[in-house]
């Protein structure tokens, strides 16, 4: 095994033997303190541009399942057609696997889609300066391979441009209900979820005007990086709103664009939310779920307009996990209710969207 | 807060009683906690526990203790008394939870208005009968094992064969699995089904999922619906195997994020379908080759599986239980780790956790060390690491066998490897280290085994790691090498022994040469915080543990000298259990009071030591050597206390004090002194003490010319054991030999120690503190037993009651001569023979020993705090009392679990086989008999049943004569075996003959026992002659699977018999601790 050295933007190094691809990368490392699901999370779009620390230090036990693409293209096991993170970081990964799904290591699917993995990491101790410090850049380097990698500043980039979809896609086509998808980069467990319920999807790429197409609700994804980057997408929404009162979900991304849409601002959270084990209160009531997350901004609370209200909070650090319209059917939650990986708890969510068309 | 029930002014908890297989200190723990939640309220707290060995049962963690059995009859008494207006049944394991039941059906709550606090009652019943569970779980589509109630054994053969063999019989209401197990064939199943027909009238006949895997969830429900998950296990063992008796590995590893969420989802389901408010804990069996599953049960109480995910996770499981029981909501309560987040929230781990159970099975004559369905295992220990090598390799060397992790250990002989691995032992995780040195591979191993191929691959990669190491010297050993066994957990001692420094320097020399190359090489461990949040958000937690794979402390140390480090007592197991957790949780409160900082070290997740409430840092590691120095090597602490955790900490001492490590109290040169058979003999002879003649002989003929100066018999300890006990005593050549050969080796290698064995002769103890060689506070304690029972199994009388005050005088005069011969400043212990006021020393312990806290409560004297001030060097006066001052009496009975050690002979002898004990209360000695015997267990006989009578030799025969006649004029029937009914017969006591099982003849006694007739077996074994062996076996044997009381020494059948004679049940005062002055 190679050395290899993770080394973050204030010069802290840390030693550990690459087990990926070997090749050099820069880009924003943040820490995931979820015990399973490394599939779902690397092909999550959510993490394009991030160097992805798993706090749990086994990794790679159960191996991975096959690349398997239903007929509706729509990936089997995977949240997307390929890898997004820029790399994975872990304390120990397990060469050998045993599942029955699983159809190749972690290490031989990561070397063939081009992805450093480094192992032998305080992936604890980084996390604890990621926590200090706050997110930051770094970059992967492996003994005897080419250093030089260019690092650009995670909020400079649109990433979500480059991870949605580039023409419309349908699915359930002719169903009796209609919805846009606003894909700025959707996991395929969104599109599931949906499509279980029986509507049409509309998947449209992110800066796309559907508001001329006929559709009964929209539905605005997840997806990567500063949703200050995505103005076009607000725009859209926007003139939707202002259109018509039909229903809108959004989840993650889509609840700051929606957020924003509405007038309120994002802000750039200290280190995230990356975990399986975020909880999150409905307002006003006793109910509690336990919440798969993935995030970096957040909504300011602060910042909604008259009209609109916080619909779940984090019971942590009180920090907004969703919105919604004080009259309209218009609601979007910061956590992930599609799971995958994570909490199936508030799956109900997508039936109440659906109810609403 | 507004979400609390403001009726609830007082609170009932019901504990789980003596610590026994399948219901251990996990409940202390839990209890412990649940009193905290309550205290913190404002509420009263009453708790029923006879078990004072117990850190619940002690002052001020209750408002009101009642050291009375946990039974229906006198909670309700206490009920009566106490008007408490909650209960709490789901702390104190099954026991607890069956004896709510039954009250709840009795209409005892309902009577006295007593809300059942948590889960409803109707939960409960829901979950426990299998009928109701199936059709419960079926309403919200959830498959559980195809499963037949039936109610007698027609039913079962047929329900069997209806579900085709392999089937699994388990007797419903029972805990961890009693009078369970797998059927092959309808012979198997009649042994099986009629056993577990006498411990439920309801017996289940299930199909068996052998192979599959096992994995548990603990779950908490709020009242308002609220749901998480703390924690998931995955057992090691595949199905099979009891939870507690496989290996379990927390969290999961071999599940996929969808294997994970799909069985989570499900356990909330249940959970909510249930209506659980509070813990409960769901297992499934699993699919390894689909998502297919069944759930096998669900106990909608805290559980061993509870402790063990509160210690895995740092979520206080038990804590949080009370408090929802109590009306709040989980978002009500805040993480008890990080302080600032909430407790509704689910742990994310950035460690692996490894259970491993410890056995005993050498402790029992002919147990069947098969593991199967039903619990065996009298402890359990738990490892933490940042590898599974790191966690499994602590873990195999913390269950305290001799082992020094998964390689690297004494070569295990095994006739058939192949055998071995597919019908596990307590051994085979050893087996499994013999089979891949031999060159199995994985799939094969997976093959005989059904234990997943990932666990397999990594214990390859430990061999492989050790095969590695083998190539190299200490000087040509790579550092990378080095640094990677130490990160898969290899200890010192296995890197020394692997390359060839052990050969070389010996083994300590060669583990300390191993430690100065890594330490020169910059290998060293580093501390991680358990903080529940895998370090997401800041946290004050003390919660910590080593590990090899990191590169920076959680803990700044500042040098300050502060620290006291108290060593633990490790994995429970016969000889060492509850009473140390009590003496080592004393120890560290004592020290907070003094200012000092309060560390414990410990490993077993059953304690309330290792709580991180009970101390300022609590290192959740290894007790070795090795370990030990890393700490202190950390923790630079002002001392060390090694004479609070039992024998483990005690045999360290020499060696800390060998590296300058300052031992708190008595000097290692003194505990060795009284550790070491010739120094302590030489000792005892210069001060003019006499004690039973003893010999380390290493032939035959040495052995012989031995005895014929001390006579037979003579109590023989090997110190290398093929089978059986570790000691014996012998009465005759025959005997003597017979043992010799069979049992033991005698060499110059492994000397034998022979010592005259007195008979008829009194045991006596004294526990003691002193300070600079003066006693400063004593409690004399008497066996009812003689000298022969080991003291752990022994009835213990505090104050003694019929001691010569003439030996009282001798045994205070001999113990002040011991305590200021070996310069005594602490706790300390020594045992007597005393007969005609003719006094022996047995033995001397310079440690805390199993009665300190049995004597501490019954004379109201807390002796280790009173030893832990005196160790820190603070003033200690005398107190103002003495035994002599008290009015009533406290027995300290054993409790056996004889019932889940299938064929193991119930017997009683030097070797000890008990596993829990209860100390009881009473105004006089009947009183406490009665109470202590039946809180372990017994129970007074049915006046319309008959007690058999076996009493042994003449001189037995003769002992319990008054017995018998007690009992005649009771209207007791008495049913005698041959010699017993004739000496009966003789000595005018009306008796039925019955036939040994050997014998023509009836009626036998066997069938009586089947039938029922009998509710009391008294059988004293006579010699070890066979026909008597087997013929008394069979009925002890008999007695304990048809779940009949037994009792096999005539001096505590006479207290026994004697007592419930003299009083009835409801003569027993209800009293609790505090009345007692």
């Amino acid at each position: 095994m190679r050395k290899a050295t993770l080394i973050l933007d204030d010069g802290t190094r840390f030693e550990g033997g690459s087990f990926g691809y070997e090749k050099p990368v820069a880009g924003e490392v943040v820490f995931n303190t979820a015990m399973t699901g490394y599939p779902e999370s690397l092909t999550d779009p959510s993490y394009a541009g991030q160097l992805m620390t798993l706090t749990y230090p086994l990794v790679g036990n159960y191996g991975v399942p096959p690349f398997t693409i239903a007929t509706d293209g729509i990936p089997d096991f995977m949240e997307s057609e390929r890898i997004h993170a820029e790399a994975l970081i872990v304390s120990d990964y397990s060469e050998q696997y045993s599942h029955w799904n699983a159809c190749e290591s972690l290490a031989s699917w990561l070397k063939r889609e081009q992805i450093p993995g480094i192992t032998g990491i305080d992936t604890r101790q980084l996390t604890k300066v990621l926590r200090e410090h706050g997110v930051m850049m770094g970059r992967i380097v492996i003994e005897d391979v080419e250093s030089d990698v260019a690092s650009i500043p995670y909020s400079s980039v649109n990433y979500v441009d480059k991870v949605s979809c580039k023409e419309v896609i349908r699915y359930n086509e002719g169903a009796e209900k209609t919805i846009i998808l606003v894909d700025c980069g959707v996991k395929s467990n969104i599109i599931r979820c949906l499509k279980r319920r029986g509507v049409e999807i509309v998947r449209v790429p992110w800066n796309y005007d559907f508001t001329s197409l006929r559709y009964d609700g929209i539905f605005i994804s997840n997806g990567p990086g500063d949703p200050d980057q995505c103005g076009a997408a607000v725009d859209n929404l926007r003139k939707a709103m202002s259109m018509s009162d039909k229903p809108i979900f959004g989840i993650c991304m889509g609840n700051q664009l929606l957020a924003k849409a509405g007038g309120a601002q994002t802000y750039k959270l200290k280190y995230g939310h990356r975990s399986h084990n975020q909880p999150v209160r409905m307002a006003g009531t006793n109910r509690c779920f336990i919440t798969s997350q993935n995030h970096g901004f957040a909504v300011d609370d602060a910042t909604l307009g008259n009209d609109w209200e916080p619909l779940f909070s984090n019971m942590n650090d009180g920090s907004n996990e969703g919105i919604r319209h004080k009259s309209k059917p218009w609601f979007s939650v910061q956590f992930h209710p599609e799971a995958a990986s994570g909490p199936t708890d508030t799956e109900f969510l997508f039936d109440d969207f659906v109810k609403l068309l | 807060m507004e979400n609390i029930n403001t009726s609830i002014k007082k609170v009932l908890l019901l504990g789980s009683g003596a610590l026994k297989i399948g219901e251990a200190g996990e409940f202390d723990y839990s209890g412990s906690q649940a009193l905290k939640a309550l205290k913190e309220e404002g509420i009263q707290t009453v708790l029923i526990n006879p078990n004072i060995a117990t850190v619940q049962t002690s002052e001020g963690v209750a408002d009101q203790i009642y050291f009375l059995p946990v039974t229906p009859y006198f909670v309700e008494r206490v009920i009566e008394k106490e008007r408490p207006d909650g209960v709490l049944l789901s702390f104190g394991g099954q026991t607890a939870l069956n004896c709510g039941v039954a009250l709840y059906r009795e209409g005892v709550f309902e009577k006295y208005g007593v809300q059942v606090l948590g889960t409803p009652v109707q939960a409960i019943m829901d979950t426990e009968d299998r009928e109701l569970f199936v059709e419960r779980l079926n309403e919200i589509d959830v498959k559980t094992i195809k499963s037949e109630a039936v109610k007698n054994i027609e039913d079962a053969r047929n329900a069997a064969k209806a579900l085709g063999y392999p089937v699994i019989i388990r007797a419903a209401y029972a805990l961890g699995g009693l009078g369970s197990g797998f059927c092959d064939n309808e012979d198997e199943l009649n042994v099986l089904a009629e056993k577990a027909f006498s411990f439920s009238p309801q017996v289940l006949v299930e199909k068996s999922l052998r192979g599959w895997k096992e994995v548990e969830y603990e779950v908490v429900r709020d009242r308002f619906d609220n749901c998480i998950t703390v924690c998931n296990m995955e057992n090691f063992d595949p199905l099979g195997i009891h939870t507690g008796e496989s290996i379990v590995i927390a969290p999961s590893q071999t599940l996929s994020n969808s294997d994970y969420h799909k069985l989570r989802e499900l356990a909330i389901r249940i959970v909510r379908h249930v209506g659980i408010v509070g813990e409960c804990n769901v297992q499934y069996a699993y699919d390894p080759e689909s998502e297919d599953y069944r759930v096998i049960e669900v106990n909608a109480r805290l559980s061993r599986s509870s402790a063990l995910a509160s210690k895995a996770t740092g979520y206080p499981l038990a804590f949080v239980a009370a408090k929802l029981g109590l009306g709040y909501g989980l978002f009500d309560l805040k993480n008890s780790v990080t302080k600032t987040t909430c407790a509704f929230f689910e742990p994310a781990l950035d460690y692996v956790v490894c259970k491993i159970p410890r056995w005993d099975l050498g402790k029992f004559h002919g147990v069947d060390r098969e593991l199967g369905s039903s619990m065996k295992s009298v402890g359990e220990v738990m490892s933490i690491g940042r590898t599974f090598e790191e966690a499994i390799q602590k873990g195999l060397r913390m269950i305290g066998q001799g082992m020094h992790g998964f390689v690297d250990n004494k070569e295990l002989v095994i006739d058939d490897v192949d055998k071995a691995l597919r019908e596990p032992t307590d051994k085979r995780i050893f087996v499994i280290s013999k089979a891949l040195a031999a060159g199995y591979t994985v799939d094969q191993i997976h093959e005989l085994t059904k234990i997943d191929r990932w666990f397999l691959q990594k214990l390859q990669g430990i061999v492989t790691t050790s095969d590695a190491l083998k190539q190299y010297t200490p000087e040509s050993l790579p550092t990378d090498l080095l640094r990677k066994a130490k990160v898969q957990g290899f200890s010192d001692f296995q890197i020394a022994r692997a390359i060839g420094l052990e050969a070389q320097l010996g083994s300590e020399d060669g583990s300390m040469a191993v430690r100065a190359i890594r330490k020169a090489k910059g290998i060293l461990p580093v501390v991680k915080q358990i903080d529940t949040l895998a370090a997401e958000y800041p946290a004050h937690t003390n919660y910590l543990y080593l590990t090899y794979s990191g590169v920076a402390n959680d803990v700044d140390y500042t040098g300050d000298h502060r620290s006291i480090v108290v060593l633990g007592s490790g994995a429970y197991r016969i000889g060492s259990s509850v009473e140390f957790d009590w003496c080592g949780v004393q120890a560290l409160q004592t020290i907070r009071k003094q200012g000092y900082r309060s560390v414990m070290i410990n490993y077993n997740p059953e304690t309330v030591s290792t709580d991180y409430d009970m101390c300022d840092r609590l290192y959740f590691d290894e007790l070795t050597f090795e370990r030990v120095l890393d700490i202190i090597d950390l923790e630079n602490p002002h001392g060390v206390i090694v004479s609070t955790g039992g024998q483990i900490p005690n045999n360290l001492a020499m060696r800390l004090d060998g590296q300058n490590v300052n031992i708190l109290g008595t000097s290692a040169k003194s505990i060795d002194n009284a550790e070491d058979r010739d120094k302590f003999s030489a000792m005892l002879d210069r001060i003019g003490v006499d004690q039973p003649e003893w010999s380390a002989l290493t032939s035959m003929e040495d052995i012989n010319k031995f005895i014929d100066k001390v006579g037979f018999p003579v109590l023989v300890r090997p110190s290398y054991v093929l089978s059986g006990a570790a000691m014996n005593v012998c009465s005759n050549q025959e005997e003597l030999e017979r043992f010799l050969t069979l049992a033991a080796n005698v060499s110059k290698k492994h000397p034998v120690v022979v010592s005259q064995f007195i008979e008829h002769a009194k045991e006596v103890e004294m526990d003691a503190v002193a300070r600079n060689g003066e006693i400063i506070v004593y409690a004399i304690s008497e066996h009812i037993e003689y000298a022969g029972v080991h003291s752990g199994d022994a009835t213990i009388q505090f104050p003694p009651q019929k001691l010569y005050v003439e030996t009282m005088r001798r045994i205070k005069r001999i113990s002040r001569q011991i305590a200021r011969e070996l310069n005594i400043s602490g706790p300390f212990n020594i045992q007597f023979l005393a007969r005609d006021n003719d006094i022996k020393v047995i033995e001397c312990n310079l440690r805390a020993s199993r009665s300190f806290p049995f004597v501490s409560k019954v004379l109201k004297i807390n002796f280790i705090e009173l030893a832990t001030r005196v160790m820190l060097g603070l003033d200690v006066e005398k107190p103002g009392k003495n035994l002599f001052d008290l009015d009533y009496v406290g027995i300290k009975a054993s409790q056996f679990s004889f019932n889940r050690l299938q064929k193991a002979d119930p017997v009683l002898g030097v070797d000890m086989a008990s596993t829990g004990e209860v100390g009881c209360i009473g105004d006089d000695s009947s009183c406490a008999i009665l109470k202590s015997m039946l809180s372990v267990g017994y129970r007074i006989p049915s006046a319309e049943k008959g007690i058999l009578l076996s009493t042994g030799d003449a001189k037995q025969k003769v002992d319990m004569l008054a017995s018998a006649r007690l009992l005649q004029s009771k209207g007791y029937h008495i049913y005698a075996t041959g010699g017993t009914s004739r000496f009966l017969t003789e000595n005018g006591v009306t008796n039925t003959r019955v036939y040994w099982p050997s014998e023509q003849g009836q009626p036998q006694a066997l069938d009586m026992l089947h039938n029922k007739e009998i509710d009391m077996v008294v059988n004293i074994p006579k010699n070890l002659t066979s026909g008597e062996l087997t013929n008394g076996y069979k009925i002890r044997r008999a007695s304990i699977d048809l779940n009949i009381p037994l009792l096999t020494n005539a001096r505590l059948a006479s207290a026994f018999i004697s007592a419930f004679c003299t009083m009835t049940i409801d003569e027993i005062a209800i009293k609790s601790w505090s009345e007692y002055q």
